[in-house]
């Protein structure tokens, strides 16, 4: 069992100035699960891109199988049974599933004749082997974010891989897809394979793993047993310092009703009689599994795919909302789930994206104000603690939780009643997680009204003043904000108990 | 600095040509061969203009040499008709606004790649007016060219109008918001739209600003002459499409700006009389521009190349 698969002594490797393993030594023995945590920007990125040999490390060595290898390239590291599961899948979405499988698996020569029953057959072979219920002959774009995974996982189990990657893989997965993937985990360690694994989120890491090493600043700040660790040492590790209190505590001082929504369906969002109550200075948290109708039922408010049917009253008011533009002149502010592709627009500097929404306001008569603008960015960078060099900074050389305070900066300048937040910590790390939640914390207390959209489930439970639970498109649940996991998780699933 | 490389790298190989032509063929800088210069690339000017934010917004549009050549087709029947001179102009500009509208509904309204769109249009509109017209030229009246003027005087006006257009545009897209948008969507139309923007409308505009533009471009070039030849305005869209990605316009949206453009219009434009000048072959020229092009190309390719690398 005490085999080792991998060793790595020292490594170190910068990019330019920036040094981002500072010798770092790892190990990964036979069928364990070795979680590898650490902050945004820690090196754990760098790590995985020197062991799946796309980076070429400065310095330090690395054994595979008690052998040193000299040099390891994408190449080698593949034959040497090294695979890596990326958080967004790699796979060609227009081809089927089998196709995709058949192209990692066959023998990479262009003259050769596809065997395509051995192909299936194949395919159908790995894909029960894991307990995924995809046809080999779907296209992958057809597929979900967890079922490409899935095809993932199948594709380094079909290729022999002894060491397995999985670089936050239940980022977007609910629940029920995650016991799916954890029991592939196990099946996985139970086979003598080794799983290096790469979370934010603490309780997998407890559920999952039976090493943990964490990284901070591109060094490693040790190993240890998971049995030996708990959350309050683990983020101690992470962070080096004392997270007092993880969620800031709630204010229950709550005002009048900002925005209703009365019997609200959305066949294109398929979205079903949704009646619903935000009050003046509350987060709603909305919990649910992914393709419960959340996101959906957001972008119906939000004016992107408007309500076939149903009443919205905003301050008592009846509102039609059938564009984005009508949303905020309503004082409706969203902030996207995915702020890479939505939220925050990467080349532009940030005192552009945080004026983007408020055009009309801030520049009477289409002529740009650039000293107003500049203003407003500063306010807002002060405000909210955004960690950048200036105004003028554009937003790709912001960390993933800046970006996130930016893309909340663009929606706060409008001056929102209600403020939609979808996933407003994903891929965030530790520390700007919590000065994320301090922030929705105090714009609540400010007599904003906020609709929390989180798969994260303790930071629904943490956030929240009350829990609407979604499951098909519709209401399940209401919850007080004390309610404890099992039972939204319950409505969620929609068991009975 | 840093921001402008682009630009400034364009701008320092102009100054070279323009430096090794003070050095080896001081003649090319006498004043009226000069003006001639400028004159004749004044329309290619106003086009890259309205060029540069089609591709700033993440749109081609192939199309322009054959507006162009309906247009001056068009404003020239008029002027034979006897239309006064502005009346014609703003004929013009109408003219190609609608062809332009009709681009922009195609690919904005029904959401049709442009590529594809303006191939269309520019057969179609190519095709159509050969057709019709069977080759014909028309002649102008007297008072069209140059204005009526002097043919100095008339150079200078189209030389100053070209000049001072460009100058409102690169102000425009700086300062209006209407510019910045253009450069949103052109880097990201669905963040363009959650954040309030309409995608569609900004797109639609570009191409219907290119279309005017046009229009008031091929006014600019048959008041150069006493005739309208039906076949002018071929191959603009390529040179057009050249000079903008010269000035440091990125091919995939959202990046350039209008003075590069001008730069790179001239770099363009000066080979064939510094080949002249130089007394190397006129064959040099397109091989030299191809060069330059593909150089344009490069360089960006390696810039996002390194941007990507950078960020790990």
């Amino acid at each position: 069992m005490d085999t080792s698969l991998l060793q790595l002594r020292s490594v170190t490797k910068s990019f330019g100035a920036v040094r981002a393993l500072k010798g770092v030594s790892f190990d990964l023995l036979a069928g364990e699960v070795h979680a590898l945590l650490g902050e945004n920007g820690a090196g754990k990125s760098t790590l995985i891109k020197v062991i799946t040999g796309a980076h070429q490390p400065d310095g330090g060595s690395i054994e595979i199988n008690g052998e040193r290898v000299a040099q390891l390239t994408p190449a080698s590291a593949h034959k040497l049974g090294i695979a890596c599961i990326y958080q967004q899948p790699a796979l060609f979405l227009d081809l089927t599933v089998a196709e995709n499988i058949g192209l990692r698996l066959e023998p990479a020569s262009a003259i050769r004749k596809v065997d395509w029953p051995a192909r299936q057959t194949r395919a159908t072979e790995l894909l029960k082997r894991i307990g995924a219920e995809i046809s080999p002959d779907a296209e992958v774009r057809s597929l979900s974010m967890p079922e490409q995974q899935l095809v993932e996982i199948a594709c380094a189990l079909g290729a022999g891989a002894r060491i397995v990657i999985m670089d936050e893989p239940t980022a977007s997965l609910t629940q029920k897809e995650q016991h799916l993937l954890f029991a592939v985990v196990k099946d996985l360690r139970a086979n003598g394979v080794g799983v290096i694994y790469i979370s934010h989120r603490l309780e997998e890491i407890f559920q999952l793993a039976d090493r943990v090493t964490v990284l901070r600043d591109g060094e490693s700040v040790g190993t240890n047993k998971v049995g030996e660790m708990n959350e309050a040492s683990l983020i101690k590790l992470m962070v080096g310092r004392e997270v007092s209190a993880i969620y800031p505590p709630a204010e229950n001082a709550q005002g009048e009703i900002v925005l209703s929504l009365k019997n609200i369906s959305c066949a294109a969002g398929s979205v079903q009689d949704v009646n619903l109550d935000v009050r003046a200075g509350e987060i709603l948290g909305l919990a649910g599994l992914v393709g419960a109708g959340r996101t959906e039922l957001a972008r119906v408010l939000f004016g992107i795919t408007p309500a076939d049917s149903g009443e919205i009253l905003l301050n008592g008011q009846r509102v039609r909302i059938s564009s984005p533009q009508e949303a905020v002149a309503h004082g409706i502010a969203y902030v996207p789930e995915d702020r890479r592709r939505h939220g925050v627009i990467l080349e532009m500097p940030i005192a552009h994206n945080m004026t983007m929404a408020i055009h009309r306001r801030i520049f009477p008569g289409a002529w740009l104000r650039f000293g107003a603008e500049k203003h407003l960015a500063l306010d807002f960078i002060r405000d909210l603690g955004v960690k950048a060099y200036g105004p003028e900074a554009p937003g790709s050389s912001l960390s993933g939780g800046n970006q996130q305070k930016v893309s909340l900066a663009r929606w706060l300048a409008t001056k929102p009643k209600l403020l939609i937040l979808d996933e407003p910590t994903q891929g965030v790390d530790v520390g700007a997680k919590s000065e994320i939640h301090k922030i929705i914390r105090r714009l609540a207390k400010e007599g904003l009204a906020v609709l929390m959209i989180s798969s994260d489930l303790p930071e629904v439970l943490g956030m929240s003043d009350r829990i609407v639970v979604m499951r098909g498109g519709t209401i399940a649940a209401m919850l007080p904000g004390k309610s404890d996991a099992h039972t939204v998780m319950t409505a969620a699933l929609g068991q009975t108990k | 600095m840093k921001r402008h490389f682009r630009e400034l790298s364009v701008a320092a190989a102009l100054l070279i040509v323009l430096l090794a032509l003070a050095v080896f063929a001081p003649a090319f800088y006498q004043p009226q061969p000069l003006l001639s210069l400028l004159t004749r690339e004044a329309p290619t000017l106003v086009v890259a203009c309205g060029m540069a934010l089609i591709i700033i917004a993440r749109e081609i549009d192939i199309s322009v040499g054959s507006q162009f050549a309906v247009c001056s087709v068009c404003a020239g029947l008029l002027s034979a008709n006897g239309w006064p001179l502005p009346l014609v102009f703003i004929s013009s500009i109408l003219l190609g606004g609608v062809m332009g509208a009709l681009n922009g509904w195609l690919v904005a309204g029904l959401r049709l790649p442009s590529i594809v769109v303006t191939l269309a249009t520019m057969v179609t509109l190519r095709q159509g007016l050969n057709m019709v017209r069977q080759g014909e030229f028309v002649n102008l009246p007297d008072g069209v060219q140059w204005f009526g003027l002097s043919q100095v005087a008339g150079q200078w006006a189209l030389v100053i109008a070209s000049f001072v257009l460009l100058a409102l545009m690169a102000f425009a897209t700086k300062h209006l918001a209407a510019g910045r948008f253009v450069y949103a969507v052109g880097t990201d139309a669905e963040a363009s739209r959650l954040a309030g923007i309409r995608p569609q409308l900004v797109t639609f505009s570009t191409f219907v600003l290119i279309g005017a533009l046009t229009g008031l471009a091929a006014m600019m070039n048959i008041v150069q002459s006493p005739q309208v030849q039906p076949a002018s305005g071929s191959g603009l869209e390529l040179k057009v499409i050249a000079a903008v990605v010269v000035g440091g316009v990125a091919i995939s949206g959202g990046r350039g700006n209008l003075w590069g453009v001008f730069v790179g219009l001239l770099l363009l434009a000066c080979i064939a009389p510094a080949l002249t000048h130089l007394r190397i072959e006129a064959y040099w020229e397109k091989a030299i521009q191809g060069a330059i092009i593909l150089l344009a190309v490069v360089a960006d390719g390696l810039r996002s190349w390194k941007q990507k690398y950078n960020h790990r």
